[in-house]
Order: structure tokens, then C-alpha cells, then sequence
């Protein structure tokens, strides 16, 4: 993991800086789930192991040393752009593709000589790939009966699953005579059938319209909480991730850039690419002129001077990147008393109204454009800020973060 | 927004289904003619159909006709079948270039160019020319025409359902046939219906391949019309057409009924 | 089947699935052809082969160098010192040309018309294009010499209403054989094109006529070149087999000129010389190794590339 050890506590710190007790003991922090953090414990075993995997096509390199332990119970994502190698990764781990170099190992077992067929996880494909041949009960059982298990054991899994996905009466049904989320439920049931060690769920959400889809994030996570289960998730979604994972690894270009709880991947991002990819962000390059005490003194390419409470492992003199989320500025009509905030002056450019929030494109004195983004908390039949008004914008040292790579 | 047909656009698919239809129409009508003139109308009759029904050379030749057909469209569909998951699913492979050109050519190929070919090959492997040999060279030509068929079905095949399959734990023979043999299943039959037709059709292939005692029916009818036209001909002529119409409506029929089966218990469930 | 089973390499089953076909079609269709060409260079005899030489290949290698010295060009020699075989080849290429033509002329607006026709009815409308062809090609020419002879019923027809005076010969002359070609040949033309049309998205002519294209240019600027593909392909599928035609000209044509595939039949039925017709066969190859390796193209390019 890459998150430095922040020197002002954020509240998923628990996780970074090595402690061995599990985030729960202290207090759940948001956003987790009590008694899952097993990626933190020390010596615990992974259930699923990348070791330096690399995958090929041709010439093109569409994974690349990718290493990653995912643990029993957890919900991971693999989140990252179309085409940065998150759906060969899960491909590769249900068996369809195979790694040209590295290995992948379930239960500590290599998993290399197992094909698709006798591997012990499922998957839900993106497009669901119901076999439109079969009923709803023939695609549930489809998995059970190449175990051999007994026609009554089937019937009865059937009617659990069915119950489980509340689609009890659809049983008779072809899949194409289903809605888009019936037939998402009916792919889960399916996937989930065989009781897996590791359900992999390959875009499992994107085929939805938007209302369907946050309703069945939460059904997913409670699915996931009752049955004990292995999730990996391959989304191109952030807000997918965050909402449902436990951890998030963000991929790029066939490497993983940060693997993290959704907390620390937008607050403790480890590079800029991570920064600019999860979330809105204001980057601001600049230059070390003092660490220490737990601030670092940032000078600013375009001018003036920055304090970050953090302890950046960068000399004096290096290049430096602060980012900073547009929610965490404050904008105010008239300049600010808070005597240890950071403040820029400068003038509104743009505004785009969201009905929940306001962005705001602030032209800085220095030349620089930051993005702001206000919470409208009130009903606004008049904007208080208007183009061209000039605004002062001030963030507090703890609400940016120093990056280096 | 779809514009519908214009004017223009409906006559000229009229004039061109009236341009096909027409001569087989006539054909039908005047196989029912009870003048022995073939061009002077002499009233409705089946006199010909009754004679056909006498004609022990024509019947027989009809009876190698179809059992040829059968059996090579049955072979050709199987060989077809595998060429044309092996041009879909294998990827590249050595000689795929050469493969795909054996596949493509036969089918352009004019057919007294593969027939001699063929009886050459006959001749210089030293086999009695006859059934076998006529099965045999029909079954490389409609092979290659089901191997596009079913091609074609194969491309447009969700791969993500093999996959699924297997990922169930189905392992791949298997899957081929619990999942994908039943989707493609149409285009099979189209296939082999394909296969059958163009062989209980072909004359000069046969020709060419045939030895003594296996007279197809193009043969026998070819050598008939080469006399002049014969009322018996028009009789023979309108009972393939009704067989492969017969064949084609109950193929239809039994796809419609498919869905309605499956629309009916969907309903009730 | 898969070519990513676990193992990453093919398994025997995938192999066997090549296999089989590959090897079916080796056997029973490209060494025919390398048959047929080495006949082409061996003697005509009257004895069983009806050729010389024969390869024996119990004599070794000697009986190799024996069988090569003894093959010959005499055959192409004779092919092309007669005009009777020139004038056969070009007769075909010219009625193939022209049937080609006319089907495009009379295909094109079927096509488009099955591709405007309401969506629920246009497979029913390509059945019935599909259909004739099911419908023995023997029977459908047959149906032609009823129509076209002298007392026929398009005679009967034309004097009924008056167009003219008297019968007029139809049967055995290239009108014959070129309306025989392209009723035919008819469903071949018909369905790559409208294949292709059937695809062309109505948006395209909506966004040509909103850039201010009058329809008929934005026929010729958007539905024409779109449909290309679909129409080479109807013409190649048309024109290879035409050219090397017997039904047809056997039945509906005259007893004079024959295109080169009756040549070829009488070369080998009846003269019973087998190096000649296997000559004509391989120049005829020949000729049509160009059109066939683009419609091979075509073919693969249009299914692969979905």
C-alpha cells in the first residue's frame, strides 16, 4: 500500500499506518463495515493471490505485474478507464484468459492448470449471458446439474436462490420475456447458484437505468453481507465502487495505481493520475520551501504561498503537486478571517448550477483556474455569487493532500 | 423515423416476385394440362401425374435422388458444421488462409470445372463410380455452403454464453452441445435443408460422377427434355416443387410453433 | 473448441474439429484439381484412363522422371490455335458480362425495395427471393423452354396484345440464354444487396438531407457507395458461375456458338478426350482465378470483420 502515514489523523488512517487490530475495534469508520479489514491484519491468509501477473495480446500489454491479495469476505472492485486491463484481470481469474507471465492462486492453490470449468468461482457477466434457450429455473440450475447433484437438491436450491433474488413466480419464464433488472437478479441468482468461493461480477450494474442501479447497489451489499461471500467487481464506475467495496484498486494502463478503501482513495490518493481519475480535483503544482512539524510550505509555480499539514518526504527545492477536492474550498464575497487558512483571491469565470450543488471556475490573481464546488443549502432563486464577482477562496492546511509522483 | 415504400419501391418488388414466380406458376398450371400439345390448353386433368406414377424409370431415379440427397446433406451438415466452427472459434491456425479458401471456392467454383475434377479423382483412386461416388461429390460442394450458413449464426453467437457455460462448470464438448448446438440449431437446419435441395437439384456434378445405375433424377429429367418438352416433365417438375415447398412451410411452421409453445407456458406460469 | 482452453495450447478435440474438414476438403477438392491439371498435359488414348501417361508410382523414381518427360503442352497448343475454343471463351465472358449487368440493373431496385418494405415483412420477402432457388435450377430452366418456343406463351402473349404480328424466335438464342441466366441468377444478385442496404441506417440520409443533399444525390453520395460491397459480391457470386455455364446454354441457347462449359461436356462426353477437357477446365480456372480470389476476399472480409 502505497497511502503515506498522514500526520493529521483522516478518519481511515487505521488502515495505513499498520496497526494489527482491525478498523472495527476503534470505532467503525464510514463507510466500512464492521470487522472487515482483514487486508490490515498481519499474517492472514488471501483467498485469491496475483503474483506479478502479466497478460499479452500480441504486442500489446494489457496487464502488467499486476500483484493484488484479495481476502475471504471482502468486496473488492477493480475500478479504472475502459481498456486499463481491470476486465482481462477478472478474466484471467475465472479462467478464459490465461497469464502469459505470473501466477493466480485461490486457497493458495495455482490456479494455472484448472480451466474455467472446475474452478470454484463464478461470474456474472456484463451482458448477463443468460442462455436465452433455458427458463429462468433451467439457467439457475444450468451450474448445479454439471455437479451431478440430485434433481430434488436442485429444486430446492432453485427455489432458494429464486427467493433470494425475489423473483419467486418467474421460474417458467425465458429470459427474454424479463426486464433489464429481472434479468440482472436471474444472471445473480445463477452466478450465486453453485455457492462460490469467489463471485466475480464483471460490470454488474452498467446495463441499468440509474434509479434501478442505486436501488440494487444496496441489495447487492446486503446480499453479499448475508451470504458470507467473495466479491470481486470490475466497474468503470467510481461511484460503484465506492458505494459497494470494501477495498478499491484503481487501475492504469494494465498496473495498479492505488489499492485502498474508497476513503483513502479520494482523500489519500498516491499519485495525480489517481487524483484526477477518482473525483473532481484541483491540482496546483508547486515547490518545496519548508517541511517539517507536521506543515509543509509549498511555493506555489503560479505564485504565493501554500501550507499543507502534512510532512511531505520531499526536500526543499522539489516539485510537488497539492490536490485538492473543489468541495473542500470555501468561496466568499469578501476576504476571510480565518487566521490559519490558505486564501486566493480571484474572480468567477464560470458557473454551472446542478440543482444540489453549484460548481463555480474561479480565475485566480495568479493565473490559475480552480474548480469550487458549493453544497446549496438553501433554496437559491438568485445566485449570491455572480460572473465576474470577485471572490476570495480559503482552504484549511488538513483539506489537501501533497502529492510527489 | 423509417421512411416507408414508395410506388417505385413496391413495383419494383412486385415485377421482380412476379419475374420468379411467374414461369413456376405456369410450370404448375400446365402439369394439370390435359392436352398431350404442351402449349394447347385442353382442360384440367392429372393424366400425367398418373402416368408419372407409371414411369418405373422416373420413380427410381426419384428414389436415388432423394436418398442421395439425404445422405449427403446429412454428412454435409456435420462437415459444414465443424469447418465453419473452426473458421468462427479457432483463430489462427496454420493453413487457416488455405482452409478458408477450400471453404469459399466451391461455391463460386462452375460446377463442370469441380465435376470433372472430381470424376478424375474417382478414376485415378480406381472406385466404382455410382451412389457413392455421386454422395460423396455432393457432400463436398453443400458442405461448404452449410459451413456459411452456420458461419454466419456463429459470428453473430454471444461468446459470453460458452463462457458462462463453462465458468457453471459445464466443460466445452459439453457446453457445445447444451448450449451452443441448440442456439445455432436453425442455421443447422437451414443448412441442411440447403444441402438437400442443392442436391436432389444438381445435374452436371452428377453427371460427370454418376456411373451406371445410379441415373439421378436431373439426370433422367435432363435426358427426357433434351427430346423435347414432355407433359410428364411439367407433372414430375410440380411434385419436387410442392416436396420443397411442403419442406420448406413445415420448417416454418414448426419454428412458429416453437415460440408459441414457449409464449403459451411462459403465460401460464 | 476453445483456443484458450487452460491448457493454452489447442486440445485434439479442436484439432479434430480443422481436421476433419480440412482434410475432407484436400481429398475430394484440391488434389481433384492438381488431377486435372496433369491430365491436362497427358495424350488422349483410347484405352482405360483414356490418357497417357500414367503415373505408376510402384516403378520409383524413374518411372517419375519417365511420367514427366512424357506430359506435354500439346493441349493448350490446340486451344489456342482453334478458334472454335477462343471464340467459346469469349462468348461466355461476353454473355457472363452481360448477364451480370442486367442483373445488377433489375437487382439493385428489388433490393432496395425488400430494404424499404415494412420490417415485419422483409423476411418474409427474403423467403420468397430465397425460395425459387430451392426449386430445382433444372426445373426452372425447363420452365423457360415452355414459355420462350415457338408457340410459347410469351409469343401467345405479345400476339394477344397486339405487339406483334407474328412469332418471333426467343428459344435457342442468346436472349434465351442471357433471360435463363438471369432468372436464375436472380436471388444471388438480390440478396448480398439487400443485405448490404438493408444496414444502412435511415439517419444517414436524414443527416444528407439536412446538409442540404436533394435525395437523389444523397443517393448517389451515401446509399450507392454504402451498397458497393453488397453489389460486387452479387456480381462475382453471379458472374463466376455463368461463365463456366451448361444448363443454360444447353437448353435455351442455339445449336451454333457454345460457351465453354458445353465445350468442355462435349469434349469430354462425347469426343471422350479427357487431356482436352481437362485443358479447357484448367484455362477456364485461369480466367476466372481473379474474380474468384476477390469474391474469397470479399467473403472473408464481410464475416470476419463483424
Amino acid at each position: 500500500m502505497n497511502v503515506e502515514p498522514p500526520v493529521r489523523r483522516v478518519y481511515v488512517a487505521g488502515m495505513a499506518d499498520g496497526n494489527p487490530e482491525p478498523a472495527a475495534s476503534r470505532g467503525a469508520a464510514p463507510g466500512l463495515k464492521p470487522g472487515r479489514a482483514p487486508w490490515a491484519v498481519p499474517g492472514a491468509r488471501p483467498l485469491v493471490q496475483f503474483e506479478a501477473v502479466v497478460k499479452r495480446f500480441g504486442g500489446v500489454t494489457a496487464v502488467d505485474r499486476v500483484s493484488l491479495d484479495i481476502y475471504e469476505r471482502e468486496f473488492f472492485a477493480l475500478l479504472g478507464p475502459s481498456g486499463c486491463g481491470k476486465t482481462t484481470l477478472l478474466r484471467m481469474l475465472a479462467g478464459f484468459e490465461i497469464p502469459t507471465e505470473g501466477r493466480i492462486l485461490l486457497d493458495g492453490q495455482d490456479l494455472a492448470r484448472v480451466p474455467p470449468h472446475k474452478r470454484p468461482v463464478n461470474m456474472m457477466f456484463q451482458n448477463y449471458a443468460l442462455f436465452p434457450h433455458l427458463t429462468v429455473e433451467g439457467n439457475i440450475a444450468f451450474g448445479l446439474r454439471q455437479d451431478g447433484m440430485a434433481k430434488s437438491a436442485i429444486a430446492a436450491r432453485v427455489k432458494e436462490m429464486l427467493a433470494l433474488v425475489k423473483l419467486e413466480g418467474y421460474g417458467w419464464r425465458k429470459p427474454h420475456q424479463l426486464s433489464g433488472g429481472q434479468r440482472q437478479r436471474v444472471a445473480l441468482a445463477r452466478a450465486l447458484a453453485k455457492r462460490p468461493r469467489v463471485l466475480l461480477l464483471d460490470e454488474p450494474l452498467s446495463a441499468l437505468d440509474r434509479k434501478l442501479r442505486e436501488e440494487t447497489r444496496f441489495e447487492l451489499i446486503d446480499l453479499q453481507d448475508n451470504l458470507g461471500l467473495t466479491f470481486v467487481m470490475v466497474t468503470h464506475d467510481q461511484d460503484e465502487a465506492m458505494t459497494l467495496a470494501d477495498r478499491i484498486g484503481v487501475m492504469n494502463a494494465g498496473s495498479l495505481a492505488q489499492v485502498a478503501p474508497p476513503a483513502a482513495v479520494y482523500e489519500q490518493p498516491n499519485s495525480r493520475w489517481v487524483a484526477d481519475f477518482v473525483g473532481d480535483i484541483n491540482l496546483i503544482e508547486g515547490i518545496v520551501a519548508s517541511v517539517g512539524l507536521g506543515e509543509t510550505v509549498i511555493g506555489a509555480r503560479a505564485g504565493g504561498r501554500l501550507r499543507v499539514a502534512q510532512n511531505v518526504e520531499a526536500k526543499p527545492g522539489a516539485t510537488v503537486w497539492l490536490a485538492l477536492r473543489p468541495e473542500k474550498i470555501q468561496i466568499d464575497t469578501q476576504p476571510p478571517a480565518a487566521f490559519d487558512a490558505n486564501c486566493l483571491a480571484g474572480q468567477v469565470a464560470d458557473i454551472g448550477y446542478l440543482g444540489d450543488v453549484s460548481h463555480y471556475k474561479v480565475k485566480l490573481d495568479n493565473g490559475l483556474a480552480l474548480k469550487v464546488s458549493i453544497a446549496n443549502r438553501v433554496r437559491l432563486v438568485e445566485r449570491p455569487i455572480g460572473w465576474g464577482d470577485r471572490v476570495w477562496l480559503s482552504f484549511a492546511p488538513e483539506a489537501c493532500v501533497v502529492l510527489t509522483q | 423515423m423509417r421512411k416507408g415504400p414508395s410506388l417505385f419501391n413496391v413495383t419494383s418488388v412486385a415485377l421482380g416476385l412476379a419475374f420468379l414466380y411467374l414461369p413456376i406458376v405456369i410450370l404448375v398450371i400446365y402439369s394439370f394440362n390435359a392436352s398431350r400439345l404442351v402449349t394447347v390448353w385442353g382442360g384440367w386433368s392429372t393424366r400425367w401425374y398418373v402416368e408419372l406414377w407409371n414411369d418405373a424409370a422416373m420413380l427410381e431415379a426419384a428414389w436415388i435422388s432423394l436418398r442421395i440427397a439425404a445422405l449427403s446433406a446429412t454428412l454435409a451438415t456435420v462437415l459444414g458444421t465443424l469447418a465453419a466452427v473452426a473458421l468462427v472459434r479457432a483463430g489462427r491456425f496454420r493453413g487457416r488462409t488455405a482452409f478458408s479458401a477450400m471453404i469459399y471456392a466451391p461455391l463460386v467454383m462452375p460446377e463442370v470445372i469441380t465435376g470433372l475434377a472430381l470424376l478424375l479423382l474417382f478414376v485415378a483412386l480406381n472406385v466404382d463410380r455410382g451412389f457413392w461416388t455421386v454422395t460423396a461429390a455432393h457432400t463436398t460442394l453443400t458442405m461448404c455452403f452449410v459451413a456459411v450458413v452456420v458461419q454466419s449464426r456463429l459470428l453473430d453467437f454471444d461468446r459470453s454464453l460458452e463462457e458462462a457455460a463453462m465458468d457453471l462448470g459445464c466443460p466445452p464438448l459439453k457446453t457445445f452441445f447444451t448450449i451452443t448446438l441448440p442456439l445455432i440449431f436453425p442455421a443447422v437446419a437451414a443448412g441442411w435443408l440447403l444441402a438437400f435441395t442443392l442436391s436432389l437439384d444438381d445435374l452436371v456434378i452428377a453427371s460427370f460422377t454418376t456411373g451406371p445405375g445410379a441415373t439421378t433424377l436431373p439426370i433422367r429429367i435432363y435426358s427426357e427434355v433434351r427430346l423435347g418438352v414432355k407433359p410428364q416433365i411439367n407433372a414430375i417438375c410440380t411434385v419436387m416443387i410442392a416436396v420443397v415447398a411442403f419442406g420448406v412451410i413445415v420448417a416454418a411452421l414448426l419454428a412458429k410453433r416453437g415460440e408459441l409453445v414457449r409464449a403459451r407456458r411462459a403465460a401460464k406460469a | 473448441m476453445s483456443d484458450t482452453g487452460a491448457s493454452g495450447r489447442r486440445s485434439w478435440g479442436a484439432r479434430l474439429v480443422i481436421l476433419i474438414p480440412a482434410l475432407w476438403l484436400t481429398v475430394l477438392f484440391l488434389v481433384p484439381f492438381l488431377i486435372v491439371l496433369k491430365i491436362s498435359l497427358s495424350q488422349s488414348v483410347i484405352a482405360q484412363p483414356p490418357y497417357t501417361p500414367t503415373l505408376d508410382l510402384t516403378g520409383g523414381w524413374q518411372a517419375v522422371r519417365d511420367f514427366a518427360a512424357a506430359l506435354s503442352f500439346e493441349n493448350y497448343k490446340l486451344l489456342g490455335s482453334d478458334w472454335l475454343y477462343i471464340v467459346s471463351y469469349l462468348r461466355s465472358l461476353g454473355i457472363a458480362f452481360a448477364a451480370t449487368a442486367i442483373l445488377l440493373a433489375i437487382g439493385y431496385p428489388i433490393a432496395y425495395g425488400m430494404a424499404r418494405a415494412p420490417r415485419g415483412l422483409q423476411p418474409v420477402l427474403v423467403m420468397a427471393v430465397f425460395l425459387p432457388f430451392l426449386t430445382a435450377f433444372l426445373i426452372r430452366i425447363y420452365a423457360w423452354i415452355n414459355i420462350l418456343q415457338r408457340e410459347g406463351l410469351l409469343n401467345e402473349t405479345l400476339l394477344a396484345l397486339g405487339l406483334i404480328r407474328e412469332p418471333l424466335i426467343w428459344l435457342s438464342t442468346d436472349t434465351a440464354i442471357l433471360i435463363g441466366a438471369v432468372y436464375s441468377y436472380l436471388p444471388f444478385m438480390v440478396l448480398p444487396l439487400y443485405a448490404s442496404l438493408e444496414k444502412l441506417d435511415d439517419s444517414l440520409l436524414e443527416a444528407a438531407a439536412d446538409l442540404g443533399c436533394p435525395a437523389w444525390r444523397a443517393f448517389w453520395l451515401v446509399t450507392v457507395p454504402l451498397s458497393l460491397p453488397g453489389a460486387v459480391a452479387g456480381a462475382l457470386l453471379c458472374f463466376i458461375p455463368i461463365v463456366g455455364e451448361f444448363v443454360i446454354p444447353d437448353l435455351l441457347g442455339g445449336s451454333g456458338a457454345q460457351m465453354i462449359g458445353q465445350t468442355l461436356w462435349v469434349e469430354f462426353f462425347s469426343n471422350k478426350d479427357w487431356p482436352v477437357a481437362s485443358a479447357v477446365a484448367v484455362v477456364l480456372l485461369v480466367a476466372l482465378l481473379a474474380p474468384i480470389v476477390a469474391y474469397q476476399r470479399l467473403q472473408a472480409r464481410a464475416l470476419g470483420e463483424r
